[in-house]
């Protein structure tokens, strides 16, 4: 009765029963299974978290988000206003979010890399690529950097998905990956 | 079994007892009092909390959208301080005083600080969800920097973690008295043993919460300028995930009480089950890390290690319980006669009785749904697909409101006639009640986890982003997922409201029961109770088929829901 004192107080010295051991067996070899899941996709997945991440400053992540968008900018979205940028493949582009919008808008190719950098220039938001479905903290201070490889071409949205104020459900970016030419 | 309810007898040191009629235990009156006043106000915030819930669901549901912006986010911080916080520790602070003072036959140490810290704790929750509903503090309850909230929404949850810890350590301070005195014989009792577990880890939990909360306070009125956001994330979650795991050991150990007094159970080994309930000492205090697995600046190392070493070997704490509690009914209920077939002892289970049925439905949706995607959301790469998708919202409401809520409403329905000693009242509405309860919840749980997994986030007001520049269409089986939440979300708050109306109902205006009805109507059963108070100890070693059975299916259903979720993320774009 587990709501009275064990029968034999040296309970530690008791005997196993056959089915919790192993059941205890099969529950502990899953965990190393999993662990080993885990490490074994760092060498052979291709979905991995970079550990790159700068502390900076939001004022001068702003100036190099707006160095990119100077240089490649090709069009506006829309008329939203807000710069659509068609940067080099292999090199680093940037995406800020900010209450509430993400800037700018990135047109990429397919198949090409490039070196994202995200942070933000107040609050914390929520990186969410739809319809991937690939999510990411953002937090401001940080400049986390990690490289992708679009491997879809069509249109994606940005939602932000850390809850940032009363805006926050208006919080939508746009990634565009082409085709090339 | 003496049967004096009425006059109380005057232990020494001023201490007064009654003898329970019913199971022969001493009860403190002072221990019977502060029992009373926390499960009380615990089933007051739950109805208010759970009421805030249900708004929160039927705004989520895009053909209904009942409530503007402002208020949703309003109503969704309200929400999860008042039933993740206030509910569950107020109802725990009685599980503890009722694990030290009622089954160890003791006293309680220092009656005075208990009730201030019952004090503090009111205090503090109600200047928390004053600030809440002043609208000047809508940052949800895990109140990220550098978003920031009035002053003394930050003051209220201090005050309410200062009450808690005292009231920690006179459940402490009980069990030395008890020692002392020698009111029980040999080692504590399981059920204490898995208090015991909770209690250190919420010094622990409290602790976290002090380092964090108190500079945050002092932020928020201007006396220390910055707070890093990502720092006080790690903290934060050290105090918000290790007091998830008070929740399980107090679950836990009502797991056991209930087998316990309703079949005879015992636990197939003392040794066993005590060693799990060290695991979650030993393995979760670091455990923060699976909150931030998609974070700037933690290194993948630290994620592994502390996501594998301190979130598996708790998780094997967890599995042990899930297989050692069934077991320990199977073991019993074939001693009690029901010895057919595999399943026979599972048929033939108190069906009927709400105590029962709510825990077996607790280790079920815990185990199956809240366990399963708790670890499959835990691991560092598949993370990346559900971070602050519906999917987490789904995931622990499967575990703390399927599993713990519903432990804590399964013992209420023993509770209320062995410490309030009444009646229970419209025994009809008792008896479903867990099981309306549960579907809702099994319901909300899975359709979030759907709708997550097509990738609609958490706290957002509009998953149409019909005020937003740029749009998105998420596919219409996530519209789908969130109506049929809806939908689930009113039968959770009906099995809610049952709960509430017969245990207040029966709390206050509920028969007394009198030495009659004791014997008409006992609390616990023939097979169980004090009828096996002789022989309690360790099961000896039966044959358990019917175990055997549901722990491979939960281990299959396992492995292949982690497989496909790492199908899943093979899928998308390839990151480095
Ligand atoms: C009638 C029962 C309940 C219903 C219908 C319900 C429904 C919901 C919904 C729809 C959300 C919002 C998801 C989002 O938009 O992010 C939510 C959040 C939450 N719920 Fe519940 N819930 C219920 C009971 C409970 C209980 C009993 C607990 C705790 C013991 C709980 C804990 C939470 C927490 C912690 C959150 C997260 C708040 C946040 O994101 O800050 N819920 N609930
Ligand atoms: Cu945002
Ligand atoms: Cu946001």
């Amino acid at each position: 009765m587990a709501i009275f004192p064990p029968q034999n107080r040296l309970w530690w010295k008791e005997p196993l029963s056959g089915i919790e051991i192993t059941w205890i067996g099969v529950a502990f070899v899953w965990g190393l299974v999993m662990f080993g899941t885990m490490v074994g996709w760092h060498f052979v997945g291709k979905q991995n978290l970079s550990n790159e991440t700068y502390r900076i400053n939001p004022n001068a992540f702003g100036e190099k988000v707006e160095a990119m968008v100077e240089r490649y900018q090709v069009r506006e979205e829309g008329d939203t206003g807000i710069p659509v940028v068609h940067p080099a493949p292999g090199t680093d582009i940037y995406m800020l979010g900010r209450l509430w919008e993400w800037y700018p808008v990135l047109e990429l190719e397919k198949d090409q890399k490039y070196r994202l950098h995200l942070s933000s220039m107040d609050w914390q938001h929520g990186f969410s690529l739809q319809p991937q479905n690939i999510n990411l903290q953002v937090h401001p201070g940080y400049e986390m950097v990690l490289t992708i490889t679009p491997d879809k071409s069509g249109e994606y949205a940005v939602v932000c998905n850390e809850f940032c104020g009363i805006g926050h459900h208006t919080m939508v970016g746009k990634i565009h990956v082409i085709d090339n030419k | 079994m003496a049967v004096d309810t009425q006059a109380p007898s005057r232990g020494f040191i001023g201490a007064s007892y009654r003898t329970c009629p019913e199971t022969g235990l001493k009860v403190c009156s002072q221990a019977e009092a502060l029992i009373k006043v926390n499960a009380v106000v615990a089933v007051v915030f739950l109805a208010v909390g759970g009421f805030f819930g249900l708004m929160v669901a039927l705004t989520r549901w895009p053909a209904v959208h009942l409530l503007p912006a402002d208020w949703f986010y309003l109503l969704l911080t309200a929400h999860g301080a008042d039933v993740l916080l206030f509910w569950v520790i107020f109802f725990e602070v009685a599980v503890l005083y009722f694990a030290s003072a009622i089954i160890l036959n003791c006293r309680l140490a220092a009656p005075k600080f208990a009730w201030l810290a019952f004090v503090l704790m009111v205090v503090g929750a109600v200047l928390a969800n004053v600030a809440v509903l002043q609208g000047e503090s809508s940052v949800m309850f895990t109140s990220y920097v550098p978003m920031q909230a009035a002053p003394h929404f930050y003051l209220g949850l201090i005050v309410f973690a200062v009450g808690t810890l005292i009231a920690v350590f006179c459940f402490f301070g009980t069990l030395v008295i008890a020692k002392e005195e020698g009111s029980y014989e040999g080692s504590v009792p399981l059920v204490t043993f898995g208090a015991i577990t909770a209690a250190i880890i919420a010094v622990f939990t409290i602790a976290s919460g002090a380092i964090i909360l108190i500079p945050t306070f002092l932020w928020s009125i201007g006396y220390i300028s910055h707070i890093d956001p990502l720092m006080y994330k790690v903290i934060w979650w050290g105090m918000g995930h290790a007091s998830q795991q008070i929740n399980v050991s107090a679950q836990v150990a009502i797991w056991y009480a209930v087998a316990a007094m309703l079949l005879g159970a015992k636990p197939l080994s003392e040794k066993v089950s005590r060693m799990a309930f060290l695991m979650y000492i030993l393995f979760l205090q670091l455990a923060s890390a699976h909150h931030l697995l998609v974070e700037p600046g933690v290194s993948s190392e630290w994620k592994i290690f502390n996501t594998s070493y301190a979130l598996y070997l708790a998780v094997l704490g967890s599995m042990i319980h899930g297989m050692s509690i069934p077991g320990a009914m199977e073991a019993a209920q074939r001693r009690n006669g029901f010895n057919n077939g595999i399943f026979e002892w599972l048929r033939k289970a108190p069906w009927s009785n709400p105590a029962f049925s709510g825990t077996m439905l607790s280790i079920v949706i815990f185990g199956f749904l809240g366990g399963i995607s708790g670890v499959v959301m835990g691991t560092e790469q598949l993370n990346l697909i559900m971070h602050n998708t519906l999917y987490v919202p789904g995931h622990f409401h499967a575990t703390v409101v399927g599993g713990t809520t519903l432990a804590f409403m399964a013992v209420s329905y023993l509770l209320v006639p062995l410490i309030f000693r009444k009646e229970i009242m419209f025994k009809k509405i008792a008896q479903w009640q867990p099981y309306v309860f549960g579907a809702g919840v099994a319901g909300i749980s899975l359709f979030m986890m759907g709708a997550g997994t097509l990738g609609v986030a958490r706290r957002h007001w509009d998953m149409g982003f019909s005020d937003a520049a740029m749009s998105f269409d998420y596919p219409a089986t996530a519209f789908l997922m969130m109506g049929l939440n809806g939908i689930a979300a009113l039968c959770a708050a009906l099995g809610g409201l049952m709960y509430v109306l017969v245990i207040v109902c029966s709390v206050f205006f509920g028969k007394a029961r009198t030495p009659e009805s004791i014997a008409a109507f006992p609390t616990l059963p023939k097979t169980g109770g004090a009828a096996t108070v002789t022989t309690y100890g360790s099961e000896a070693h039966p044959k358990l088929p019917g175990t055997v059975v549901l722990v491979s299916v939960f281990f299959v259903a396992f492995v292949l829901y982690y497989y496909v979720n790492w199908k899943y993320l093979s899928e998308v774009w390839p990151l480095s």
